[in-house]
């Protein structure tokens, strides 16, 4: 029954919300650590590494912000969530923060009553077949068998892509990513359909990865990002302005490298405010001077991080596409830090 | 003189309700039954209110939006533009035929474990013993898991049963193929069939069905008086006119008939494309659901055969040895009869738990009323409420038409006294 304690949740939220809006700031600073909602596991986003730590692109977000509050990126407690407990999670309070490759749509926003602080990858679901059954395009698979995860906005697409092309399938459908793994590579289903990064990074702990091709058609919008709960602006900003930072400060040039020696001092006033040595913006976010500068520190710029951790160099091997700077024709882009 | 009166008679006083006791129990119930009201409309209050105020007020107007998503098995037509209400109707009919195919299987495998677990051969009793022992110990969800992965991962992809010189090949003359997606098995089709019949404009009913069922159904009537007349000249004459052959015949030949004259052919599937078209398509994740739920609870049956069995005294058994009759007219005839009042009462619980049990498809895909209603339906819409009540009353309507079915026929059975 988890689904009557999500309402209960809801409703105690609800509650809480209208009553007194109390500050999650507060009780982050009070408890000394970050709860943050990560996946139960997808390589390059959030899995734990060989020692128990997390890392990924998703977790760094939360890392970035726990520097921010605290100047410590350790100060977090990663909470694993699958597709269907993730909004309990956060509607209940269980998390504050939800980093978790969550596709940004109307009726989660409005309807879910959730807030997406904006997007940190720009995905599309694709599709992806064993190399020897000779297939080049998505148009090819009439027929097919298709595994799918529930309860996912890629179902509704996967029906409305093949509705609209007049072909049949046969839907497979699947809790968790890792048993999508173990019926696909059985050949239990011909195509596995997912977000295309997350196709790229369950390819990557394939034995042979090379056997597996996604193909080129993307049919749908995903926009992931991270999200907070209805009712908290403040801390909604703290969230939305920690992604900004760290995207602002690969357009500007600011990496880990040289974060240390910008702190001193530039000629370029935005620099200046976002490292704290002009202005007063971490105070109206009711932090210190250097939070940003922090987030920074913790793991890198935006760019730093999506190499580190997805990019192309990493064997997940995205390229940046989308999500490259909106200077260099991605989609990228942070309002100023003013 | 004295002259009798009767008593003065007592008025009714209000304190009364707490100092008599004639009239005390009545007042605590009914105070209690108030509260016991009062919560319960407090509960829902609150619950409706908190919903209106999260602006999500009870509605059931989502049933009749397109639902927007496919499903693997359905029995009925549907597509991913059909509504919600039509995606939980064909959730629902999955779940009665794994129901029901789960309850027939069970029954078979319970009766012949129960009666073989008393048998005098040491080794068969033990092996039941072992069977019954490590079925209804182990959580059904584990079976179900077990069932699926063993069909996933040790049976050919249909990509195996192509080429030249294939890996793997299909069965019985190349009828029935076995594959990690599931069990392909030829149709029955009809070359001059009637057609369908659209009910309410809702469904289809396929009038072949329809004839061959009252072709059969006539069938096992006229077998019945056949057979109560030999009933009447045995009881007459004690002698029973063997009557076998022609009973054989009323229910076969009328609805073979029927068969010949709509063109009955089977139909066999056969490797297209990504997979086998044509023929029944049993999906695995039918069968580790059906199989693991009719193994789990033939282990519960065959306890309660077991248990029926050992209720009937050991004179019932002698008595008919002294009769004449053999082993297994004495199980059949004597013992079984008489033990059946004893095993039906549990056995309709343990049918209902199959029917319950059955709704932790979900863990292998079988897409049952809680997979569409109460997962993709509710998901997709923010629905919890409507969705889990819905749920809730499908389910109990369910368990009651069996227990409803299940009682008239224990009443049918039961010993009557006079």
């Amino acid at each position: 029954m988890k689904k009557t304690v999500f309402l209960g949740a809801l409703a105690v939220t609800g509650l809480a919300a209208g009553a007194a809006a109390a500050g999650t700031l507060d009780d982050v600073k009070a408890r000394g650590k970050l709860n943050c909602g990560v996946t139960t596991g997808l390589v390059g986003f959030a899995a734990p590494d060989a020692n128990g730590v997390w890392e990924g692109f998703d977790v760094a977000v939360c890392r970035a912000v726990a520097a921010a509050i605290f100047g410590d990126p350790t100060a977090v407690e990663f909470i694993p969530t699958t597709g269907k407990t993730r909004f309990t999670a956060l509607a209940s309070g269980e998390v504050d923060m939800l980093a978790r490759n969550t596709t940004w749509t109307f009726t989660r926003d409005v309807d879910l009553k959730f807030e997406f602080v904006g997007i940190n990858y720009y995905d599309g679901q694709g599709f992806m077949v064993p190399k020897s059954l000779g297939v080049s395009s998505a148009k090819e698979l009439d027929g097919a068998t298709v595994c799918i995860q529930t309860g996912t906005t890629t179902e509704l697409n996967l029906a409305d892509f093949f509705r609209s092309n007049n072909m049949s399938y046969e839907p497979v459908p699947i809790e968790t990513n890792a048993e999508a793994q173990q019926q696909f590579l059985a050949g239990a289903c011909d195509v596995y359909t997912t977000d295309a990064s997350g196709l790229a990074a369950t390819r990557a702990t394939f034995e042979n990865p090379g056997d597996y091709v996604i193909l080129p058609e993307i049919i749908s919008k995903e926009p992931l990002g991270p999200l907070v709960r209805h009712g908290d602006n403040a801390w909604g900003d703290l969230v939305r302005w920690t992604l900004n930072a760290l995207i602002s400060a690969e357009e500007l040039g600011i990496t880990s490298a040289n974060i240390d020696e910008l702190r001193k001092g530039t000629n370029n006033p935005e620099i200046n405010r976002i490292l704290g040595t002009e202005g007063n913006l971490g105070e109206m976010l009711g932090l210190s001077a250097d939070w940003a500068y922090n987030a920074i520190k913790a793991g890198g710029n935006y760019g730093e991080l999506f190499e580190k951790n997805i990019g192309e160099n990493t064997p997940i091997g995205l390229s940046r596409g989308l999500n490259a700077q909106w200077k260099d024709g991605g989609l990228i882009y942070s309002p100023p830090f003013r | 003189m004295t002259a009798l009166t009767d008593p003065p008679k007592e008025s009714f006083r209000l304190s009364m309700l707490i100092y008599d006791t004639r009239y005390r129990s009545m007042t605590i119930q009914v105070v209690a039954l108030m509260g016991f009201m009062l919560l319960f409309a407090w509960i829902i209050s609150n619950t409706l209110q908190n919903l209106s105020a999260l602006g999500k007020p009870v509605d059931f107007g989502f049933l009749f939006e397109p639902a927007g998503y496919d499903i693997n098995q359905r029995l009925i037509e549907y597509n991913s533009q059909s509504t919600h209400l039509r995606a939980a109707f064909v959730g629902l009919l999955n779940t009665l035929l794994v129901a029901a195919l789960g309850c027939a299987l069970a029954t078979i495998l319970g009766v012949i474990i129960g009666v073989l677990r008393l048998s005098k051969n040491w080794l068969v009793a033990r092996l039941m013993t072992v069977y019954v022992e490590a079925f209804r110990n182990v959580p059904v969800l584990l079976w179900i898991v077990l069932v699926m992965a063993i069909m996933i991962e040790t049976m050919p992809p249909p990509r195996d049963f192509r080429g030249d010189n294939p890996s793997a090949s299909m069965l019985l003359g190349d009828s029935v193929a076995v594959t990690n997606r599931g069990v392909y098995i030829p149709e029955p089709l009809f070359s001059r069939g009637l057609g369908d019949i659209s009910v309410f404009g809702a469904f289809d009913i396929s009038l072949d069905l329809i004839a061959i069922l009252i072709a059969l159904f006539g069938g096992i009537y006229a077998s019945k008086l056949v057979k109560r007349r030999a009933d009447r000249i045995q009881e007459a004459t004690g002698d029973r006119p063997t009557t076998w052959y022609i009973r054989l015949g009323l229910v076969v030949l009328p609805t073979l008939a029927v068969l010949i004259a709509l063109g009955f052919h089977l139909g066999y599937p056969e490797l297209k494309g990504f997979n086998f078209k044509g023929g029944i398509h049993m999906r695995n994740s039918l069968i580790a659901l059906w199989l693991a739920l009719s193994l789990y609870t033939a282990a519960f049956i065959a306890e309660a055969v077991r248990a029926g069995i050992l209720a009937i005294s050991k004179g019932q058994t002698e008595a008919a040895y002294a009769l004449g009759l053999s082993r297994s007219q004495t199980m059949n005839l004597v013992i079984l009869p008489q033990a059946a009042r004893v095993i039906i009462p549990p056995l309709i619980s343990q049918y209902l738990n199959l029917t319950k049990n059955s709704s932790l498809a979900i863990a292998v895909g079988y897409m049952d009323i809680t997979g569409t209603l109460g997962g993709i339906t509710m998901n997709q819409t923010g629905r919890e409420l409507e969705s889990i009540l819905l749920l809730m009353a499908i389910y109990l309507s369910i368990s009651l038409s069996i227990s409803a079915v299940m009682n008239w026929y224990n009443k049918r059975v039961k010993l009557v006294e006079r």
